[in-house]
């Protein structure tokens, strides 16, 4: 069927089988493979995206889902050649090392900033506790948070 | 990557179009809401659905928590991190908020549904504890127009539930009543996963003593996810440790726990005691 | 000590989703491949009808057994010498084996010809727990193999018996204790995969791929294809985490090989998570007896050991060759103890293959939690402190390097430090006293100490070898005129950022910015030959090659900066970067500027060629032995036994720091992976061999939530064997905390009189424990 969806601020129609992942969607029908998957079964967060600017995890919502939403993935944080301060933050404190989660990271991070512009270590820690990370132990993505946090304000 | 055999679509526009697209596609269509326990379960083959019916559109239709006359009405399309959020529900129950900070993850609360948690009918699942407890009602939607069940016998087994293949679950009354406190206990082998068990407890207590009680337990095999026994036990007893721990095992008592890698069922029975006493024990202090 | 906390080069391509993984690689005209795995553990394939898959209007192939039976391709060897069947052609011998191949035009359409492939089976009895494994009468599970009645593997052991028994039979105390170190899967977060392209008018195949060991990868294609070497080039792009899990060749990636051949065009072939867990390489799994021969006072004398190694359907370990337990025996650990002996009997069972993944350092991981453990039983039965009981028998600074009583020669160490260090930053006294208040009061409180010793950075070539190919990785290191240089190494990072750390070891040495030099990896055909980034090898062997082929740069520079300046070489001194007649640092040349001259029309001394390029390879002397000690703090509740990690004190000794902001960062994550292994981690089995962890849903992995925030510490000691004093350290945090974990758990619940619980300790488990019941964790729960 036929679906728009709105990513990163631009437009995409497409025809896609009802039963198309959104992740799929993003990675195989317009190329955005900064968006992960890692597991089937919507645990590890590798997937997440913005669904109208709430954190969703792309491999459990269907393209289809999306027909008419804003989607925003991790190519859509920089903006005019700025990164985002969460994006800033991860560089700054070493918050990633395989890269392979960082853009779920980012995203969610992003999203909690939005909401919440000084969360503490316990926000965070909670806000990203859907995603898994194999590679740092989560500590210097807790501080990536805090150092993006603390750079906004 | 896993991923689901093919279906057929359809988006719902309104309560009476879901029910018309119910009743074209049949039984074997299934409503998606979240679709953080349908989608899985497709990707994995155990669910194949014909059709989809997406009830996403439906999110203010089937939305809202409110306290309505002598209830607290939740739309069954209220997300998880809408009803963790909502103070009027959770200030009303903090039970609610017990729960839901502990249920599967902040992202996926993002998407999943109250509704679809209970129609799931998952034999662990937290909120059909937490409504039990509250003594709710479900408020179906059919062809026919609307019914109410308690949630109490909404559940008619492993992923039964009344909801009707041509019917929608489209919101749930919690009675509200004065000096009434609620708590939600759980124990997970990690954060976001299923309950090893949980018990929910809900108390109302007039001139000292409880007027009524309300206990959900959820994974240890308790019939419709109370506990009716312990209920009686406690009711116009003084709140107290005594009484609870006795609540607690007469509650454990009932229960048909099942071993899986969550643990044994002797543990999950004792699990069903200690986790009864301690919600009891808290939702009294929270009056 | 240290190069600096230089910001990472990869992390811009990864914030900004730019990474490359194998799934990411596209090519035009691509396919894409699924595997149909067994359900059972153990049957008899009895017949595979795939009519119906082979009409799906968008399959291309489908690929049997038989069909590779056909190209001597159904069997491929393991790196531990023994088979593994590509696609079964006689049994299934574990639950998720590959059976059989589709090649289709789109990802979800293989998916769906899988469900129309009709496969009969005749089920078997199925061995699932490794102590029964060698019962008289067991099913035989390795029938391919001639002459095979039984399922043994191996027998190994190591150190000296007769005077460790001698030792035992005289001491004033002994303990035992068995453990169970359970089955565990390392789980990167992406998954296992092959894109496989196969030109038939060049005869060259290219193959991508998340691998650890791209060049070993290249070898054995070659070796188990036929298909000659340098017609081979394996790409292993941006890797989403390896930790040993992506060191080995799958079935899937000569499936996806074959499938291009067939087609004539490119497939690809992800595993899915439950693919990944059922299949790929899992780690640990040894049932172990541990005892302790000590005096009464608290001086260890003796250790000793006897290990029921479990390792699957296909013996498939990736090890030294040598050694059919890895380094399990480094056991005796960090102590000065006399006499040692250890017996390691290796068993097949209806298991996925593996056994050495998962950030162990060809078992050392084992070996520490074996002797952590057993110090702690014997604390317990001597009523002594764990830390000072461990004090007592650290070895001494003045006693390094050291043989142990197996053979190790460890480097260098001042472990007292490391421990007094831990100590003062846990508050370990006040801790204590905290501790016996709360016991008064009936709540459970544990303080758990590990310490560990590591061997890691195989190895010397005469030793150890994989395969027969030799452990050296080689460098190569051109200097462009400008005086910007790119290293080419053979190992691949999957996370550990060598772009940039070695980087820094070249810029260090050659007096160059560290962004003046690139580091190119991960393609054969653009590095040299080496074995890969596991068993925390990449610096003390390919860091060791960066720095020795820098030198060489360096020292070829001294000619050229002669020539320029007109002076002797032997007039030269190296200071600040810069080449200069002695005494006179004004006539100082930078590398850029010997460079360009280097490029130049200079006149060079007779038989000095231009330029300054130099390759080198790098054959360890010895292993590099960091080593570190923990402590954890935790609370247990006795109504649920649920178990909350408050403090992790981790002081690491990894020689000269490179990249400190590096070497924590890996600190951080293989300390969550001990508190994961230790609270909820396992690859338990039913008996029909059904796994009760194949997907994250069963197999958890510790989030945010579980991990306390990591409190480090670090002492240096340099190895004096590695040219830049630096020391392996991505496995030691894996290596050196699960110990420590468990140590506190059974610590808090010593008001039972607990001496042992086996990992993971789970809210039941633990309650289990407390209960004096306590379950196999590798088995269903009953």
């Amino acid at each position: 069927m036929r679906i728009t969806v709105s990513v990163n601020g631009q437009s995409y129609t497409r025809d896609v089988e009802p039963r198309l992942l959104l992740v799929h969607f993003l990675r195989d029908e317009l190329s955005l493979t900064g968006t992960h998957w890692g597991c089937d079964t919507s645990n590890c967060g590798v997937c997440t995206v913005q669904l109208d600017g709430v954190p969703v995890k792309s491999c459990t919502v269907l393209a289809v889902m999306a027909d008419g939403h804003e989607v925003t993935t991790v190519e859509g944080l920089e903006r005019d050649g700025e990164l985002d301060a969460v994006q800033k933050g991860f560089v700054e404190c070493h918050g990633l090392q395989c890269g392979f989660c960082t853009p779920g990271m980012l995203l969610t991070a992003q999203a909690l900033l939005d909401r919440h512009p000084d969360p503490d270590e316990a926000q965070i820690r909670e806000a990203i506790s859907g995603q898994l990370c194999r590679c740092t132990g989560y500590e210097n993505i807790v501080r990536s948070i805090r150092w993006a946090a603390e750079a906004k304000s | 990557m896993q991923v689901p055999a093919t279906f057929e679509y359809e988006r719902a526009n309104s309560v009476p179009h879901a029910l018309e697209l119910l009743e074209r596609y049949g039984p074997e269509a299934r409503v998606v809401a979240g679709g953080h326990s349908l989608i899985p379960m497709m990707k994995l083959r155990l669910a194949q659905p014909e059709a989809l019916i997406d009830i996403n559109d439906l999110a203010d239709e089937l939305g809202g928590i409110a306290v309505e006359g002598e209830e607290l009405a939740i739309g069954a399309m209220v997300r998880h991190t809408e009803l963790l959020e909502s103070a009027t529900a959770t200030d009303l129950f903090p039970i609610f908020r017990d729960a839901e900070r502990v249920i599967a993850d902040p992202i996926v609360r993002n998407r999943g549904t109250v509704g679809g948690s209970l129609c799931q009918g998952d034999p662990s699942e937290d909120l059909s504890a937490v409504f039990a407890a509250l003594r709710a009602t479900a408020v179906i939607q059919g062809p026919g127009g609307t019914r109410t069940v308690p949630v109490r016998e909404f559940h008619e087994g492993p992923y039964e539930t009344a909801v009707q293949p041509n019917e929608l679950l489209i919101q749930l009354r919690v009675p509200v009543a004065p000096g009434t406190g609620s708590a939600y206990e759980k124990v997970e082998r990690r954060v976001g996963d299923w309950p090893v068990a949980a018990a929910g407890a809900v108390l109302r207590i007039e001139g000292g003593t409880i007027a009524q009680a309300g206990i959900g337990l959820t994974a240890v095999g308790a019939g419709h996810f109370c506990a009716p026994e312990a209920e009686a036990f406690l009711s116009g007893r003084a709140p107290d440790e005594e009484a609870f721990t006795q609540a607690g095992r007469i509650a454990a008592e009932h229960c048909e726990p099942h071993a899986d890698q969550r643990g044994p069922a002797d543990y999950k029975r004792h699990l069903a005691a200690e986790l009864t006493r301690r919600a009891l024990a808290r939702a009294a202090g929270r009056i | 000590m240290s190069y600096g906390r230089m910001h990472r080069k990869e992390d811009a391509r990864f914030i900004r989703g730019r990474g490359n993984y194998t799934d990411d690689v596209r090519l035009p005209g691509m396919l894409y491949g699924a595997i149909l795995r067994s359900p059972h553990a153990h049957a008899r394939i009895v017949s595979i009808d795939t009519s119906a898959a082979e009409a799906h209007p968008k399959v291309k192939a489908v690929i049997t057994g038989q069909t590779l039976a056909g190209l001597n391709l159904a069997w491929m060897p393991t790196l531990s010498n023994d088979t593994q069947a590509v696609l079964a052609t006689d049994k299934v011998r574990f639950q998720g084996q590959e059976v059989a191949f589709v090649v289709a035009e789109d990802a979800y359409s293989a998916r769906d010809a899988l469900e129309l492939i009709d496969v009969e089976y005749e089920p078997l009895d199925a061995v699932i727990d490794a102590r029964k494994a060698l019962d008289p009468g067991a099913p035989v599970i390795r029938d391919d193999l001639e002459g095979r009645t039984g399922n043994h593997i191996f027998d190994w052991e190591a150190g000296d018996r007769a005077r460790t028994e001698a030792v035992f039979e005289q001491a004033e105390v002994t303990v035992a204790q068995d453990m169970i170190y359970p089955r565990v899967h390392p789980a990167p977060l992406e998954t296992c995969g092959a894109l496989a392209d196969f030109d038939k008018v060049t005869g060259k195949l290219t193959v991508w791929c998340p691998t650890q060991a791209p060049h070993a990868h290249r070898t054995l294609y070659a070796m188990v294809a036929g298909l000659p070497e340098h017609k081979i080039r394996v790409i292993s792009p941006d890797i989403g985490g390896g930790f040993g899990g992506k060191v080995g060749i799958y079935p899937g990636y000569i499936c996806a090989i074959v499938g291009s051949i067939v087609t004539g065009r490119p497939v690809k072939w992800m595993e899915d998570r439950s693919e990944n867990l059922m299949s790929t390489a899992f780690a640990r799994d040894y049932h172990m007896r541990g005892e302790i021969a000590a005096t009464r006072d608290g001086k260890i004398q003796g250790i000793r050991v006897k290990v029921l190694a479990d390792h699957g359907a296909f013996n498939g370990t990736a090890q030294p060759t040598k050694f059919p337990a890895g380094f399990f025996h480094v056991f005796s650990g960090s102590y000065d103890i006399e006499t040692a002996h250890c017996e390691v009997t290796g068993v097949y069972t209806n298991k996925a293959p593996g056994g050495v993944a998962y950030a162990c350092s060809f078992r050392v991981t084992e070996a520490v939690y074996l002797v952590e453990r057993m110090v702690d039983v014997l604390a317990a039965e001597l009523g002594m402190d764990p830390a000072e009981l461990r004090m007592r028998n650290l070895l001494k600074p003045e006693q390094f390097p050291y043989t142990s009583p197996t053979g190790w020669e460890y480097d260098s160490g001042d472990y007292p430090k490391a421990l007094r260090l831990a100590l003062d930053m846990a508050g370990y006294d006040k801790l204590r006293a905290e501790q016996a208040d709360k016991r008064a009061r009936g709540e459970l409180m544990g303080i758990g100490v590990s310490f560990f010793t590591e061997a890691v950075g195989a190895g010397p070539r005469k030793h150890m070898d994989i395969l027969g190919l030799g452990m050296a990785d080689g460098a190569e290191l051109r200097v462009h005129p400008t005086g910007k240089a790119v290293l080419r190494v053979s190992c691949q990072s999957q996370g550990q950022g060598h772009e940039t750390t070695f980087a820094q070891i070249v810029g260090h040495e050659l007096g160059i910015p560290a962004d003046d030099v690139e580091v190119v990896h991960g393609d054969t055909d653009q590095t040299p030959f080496g074995l890969g980034t596991y068993g925390s090898r990449s610096t003390p062997v390919s860091g060791a090659a960066a720095a020795i082929v820098a030198r060489k740069v360096r020292d070829r520079a001294k000619i050229v900066a002669a020539a320029m300046l007109e002076a002797s070489a032997d007039d030269l001194e190296w200071a600040d970067g810069r080449w200069s007649v002695v005494g006179d640092p004004s006539t100082g040349k930078s590398l850029a500027e010997i460079a360009l001259g280097a490029h130049s029309n200079l006149e060079l001394p007779d038989g000095v060629e231009g330029h300054l390029d130099a390759v080198t390879v790098y054959n360890p002397p010895n292993l590099t032995y960091p080593f570190g000690a923990y402590i954890c703090v935790v609370d247990v509740d006795p109504g649920t036994g649920q178990v909350k990690v408050r403090r992790f004190v981790a002081v690491d000794d990894c020689g000269v720091r490179i990249n400190p902001m590096i070497v924590e960062g890996q600190i951080h994550g293989g300390l969550a992976d001990g508190v994961g292994m230790a609270l909820m981690q396992v690859m338990a089995f039913d008996e029909d061999g059904n796994h009760l962890g194949a997907s994250f849903m069963d197999y958890l992995l510790p989030t945010s939530m579980e991990c306390p925030s990591w409190e480090l510490g670090e002492t240096v000691t340099p190895s004096p064997t590695h040219p830049i004093g630096a020391k392996g350290v991505g496995e030691s945090a894996t290596v050196g905390s699960p110990a420590a974990v468990v140590n506190a758990v059974v610590d808090a619940l010593g008001p039972y009189g607990v001496r042992h619980a086996d990992m993971p300790l789970t809210p039941a488990n633990v309650w289990r424990v407390v209960h004096g019941d306590p379950f196999r964790t590798d088995l269903a729960i009953p």
